[in-house]
């Protein structure tokens, strides 16, 4: 009798954990799916009301307007040399930092990275974007790169000192004593045993960079625009299609989403590493 | 002797006198933070400082600069508007940073359990954050429309009456929060879920043969241990909140009215709306201050935690 109580009570248990997942994951996927069902339909079933879940039949109409109208392609390109030239100067620089702030044990340098993580990226503009006019810049896609560098290098700065810290001393240390130069013990020795730290700085560093939208808004022109710019011009103009604008928004943040799945666990790492400290 | 082996071994010529070998080391790894350092200095500390300097003048593009002292902090005191964009930054910042919290704690207890596909969910449920914060926002803003949006569809259709959302001065800032909560409980349900890793289990092996029940562990065990963890959630969900622009902007561009104007949105428009550049310069100065301090009364808050 007993016995069988603690099993229904266990029961019990078990179906309130399923229903409570359930509760918790379904406004993230009811979001990404309306998404989906929004681009995949014509504009009269995305106003039709009650509205249309699920598209019948799904057309691809919406993606070939958002390219064919908007030169999304360009858009595409210019986010991809943003984002792969800001996480690349943020590695070269930020990983040899990393490590030698992890190796001074610099604390008040680690603070400055927190200090930057606390600034809106708004206060960095307003410098900036008067620093890049008068060097005649502006127009350009290199301002963008620079500004970028303020969200990938602390990033990187941040989750390199955490690997580094983690990693045991005394391989260098015996390295060094063999006759291997401090730059021969990073390069040989440390850079290969941290490199589950770079894969996780690369991903961080390059969603975030993609994903940034302030930066891009007030430097870009009209032929320099990154991906979530021209997202946010195409509801100034086409306010009423739905389609387009749920499609352009996919094609934004559908490689994120991919990026996310795949990598789960070095996301998941990195953004732990530097909440917890 | 390690000292003398490494001279050797390093070429060095004898009869120089070398420090320990931390020491010694200590200064030539700073060679490596230099061109990290120097990154930092130009597009970081740089804008910090220059700042500082603009805010101290009438600085607007195209009609030159002059020096104006704290007249623009008087300003910006005697400004109503600013006042106001503090207060429902305010508003916006306690919603932001309690619903987070509390359902990310629930959220971490849940995927703290072991149950089928733990890890497809817990990835189902990371996406809003990873997500680019201009495309959900879109999504949602088109959820939100009072008419054809899917939102007062579902709920209709459970019988609840229809919402203004984001199109009332009321409900702007309330929906704003639901938005930010949706994308991201999941940071702080990390922060808690690494929390619960680290606990230790004979507390827990005590209270059951003690016989307390689940609620009475967790409010009493789990809740304190874990507040160190909860406290770093806190902080960071109030940088982030007070720091929010994406979504607010896209959405709702500050309105109805003035109604979502908080104090991002509001440097903004004085940086790139009107050029007010050395008054937008001063708003930086004065937002930072309040992001500084509250941090710090938070950061105050984990150490008597520590100390406890």
């Amino acid at each position: 009798m007993a016995m069988n109580r603690h099993k229904w009570r266990k029961l019990g248990g078990r179906i309130g954990l399923y229903a409570s997942v359930l509760a918790l994951i379904s406004p993230a996927a009811f979001v990404f799916l309306w998404m989906l069902s929004l681009s995949l339909k014509n504009e009269v079933d995305n106003m039709a009301f009650p509205p249309v879940f699920i598209p019948h039949p799904p057309t691809l109409a919406n993606f070939v307007k958002v390219f064919a109208d908007n030169d999304f392609l360009r858009y595409t390109i210019n986010s991809c040399i943003v984002s792969f030239s800001a996480t690349g100067l943020a590695l070269l620089v930020g990983v040899p930092a990393g490590y030698g702030v992890a190796k001074t044990k610099a604390t008040r340098a680690a603070m400055l990275i927190l200090v930057a993580r606390m600034t809106p990226g708004l206060s960095y503009l307003i410098p900036l974007f008067l620093l890049f006019q008068w060097l005649g810049m502006l127009g350009t896609l290199t301002p963008i790169v620079i500004t970028h560098l303020v969200i990938t290098v602390p990033i990187v700065v941040w989750v390199m000192i955490g690997f580094f810290e983690g990693l045991p001393g005394e391989i260098e240390e015996a390295a060094l004593v063999d006759g291997a130069t401090i730059w021969q013990a990073f390069r040989y020795v440390a850079l290969p045993l941290a490199r589950p730290g770079i894969t996780v700085a690369t991903i961080l560093a390059f969603i975030f960079s993609w994903n940034n939208f302030i930066f891009g808004i007030v430097l870009a022109g009209r032929e320099t625009r990154t991906l979530p710019v021209a997202v946010y011009n195409v509801l100034t103009f086409e306010q009423v299609s739905w389609g387009p604008l749920a499609a352009a928004a996919l094609v934004v943040t559908g490689p994120v989403l991919i990026l996310t799945l795949l990598m789960q666990k070095e996301i998941v790492a990195g953004l732990t590493a530097g909440g917890v400290k | 002797m390690a000292t003398t082996l490494t001279a050797a071994a390093t070429g060095t010529r004898p009869g120089v006198r070398r420090p320990t070998p931390g020491r010694n080391y200590a200064r030539r790894y700073w060679a490596f933070a230099a061109p990290g350092a120097a990154v930092v200095l130009a597009v970081i500390v740089f804008p910090w400082l220059f700042t500082i300097v603009m805010s101290l003048h009438e600085w607007q593009p195209g009609a030159g600069t002059s020096w104006v002292g704290a007249a623009n902090y008087l300003q910006l005191f005697s400004d109503a508007d600013f006042g106001w964009a503090i207060l429902r930054t305010l508003y916006f910042t306690v919603l932001a940073v309690a619903a987070p919290v509390v359902l990310g704690i629930a959220a971490a207890v849940c995927f703290h359990k072991r149950f089928p596909l733990r890890g497809l969910a817990r990835t189902i449920f990371i996406l809003p954050m990873m997500a680019t914060p201009v495309a959900i926002a879109l999504v949602w803003m088109m959820m939100f429309h009072p008419q054809f949006g899917v939102l007062n569809y579902i709920l209709t259709s459970l019988g609840l009456p229809p919402s203004e959302w984001t199109y009332s001065a009321a409900t702007v800032i309330p929906t704003l929060v639901m938005v930010e909560t949706w994308q991201w409980t999941p940071l702080v349900m990390l922060i808690v879920l690494g929390g619960l890793a680290s606990l230790p289990i004979d507390p827990y092996e005590a209270a059951k043969i003690d016989g307390a029940s689940g609620w009475q562990t967790f409010r009493h065990i789990s809740l304190p241990l874990l507040w160190p963890f909860i406290v770093v959630a806190m902080v960071i969900r109030t940088i982030d909140a007070l720091k929010s622009f994406d979504v607010i902007y896209v959405i709702t561009q500050g309105g109805p009215g003035t109604a979502s104007t908080t104090m991002n949105i509001f440097l903004y428009q004085q940086a790139f709306s009107y050029y007010h550049l050395g008054y937008a310069s001063a708003v930086v100065v004065v937002f930072f201050a309040v992001i500084l301090a509250i941090s710090l009364v938070l950061l105050g808050l984990r150490q008597r935690a520590k100390w406890q």
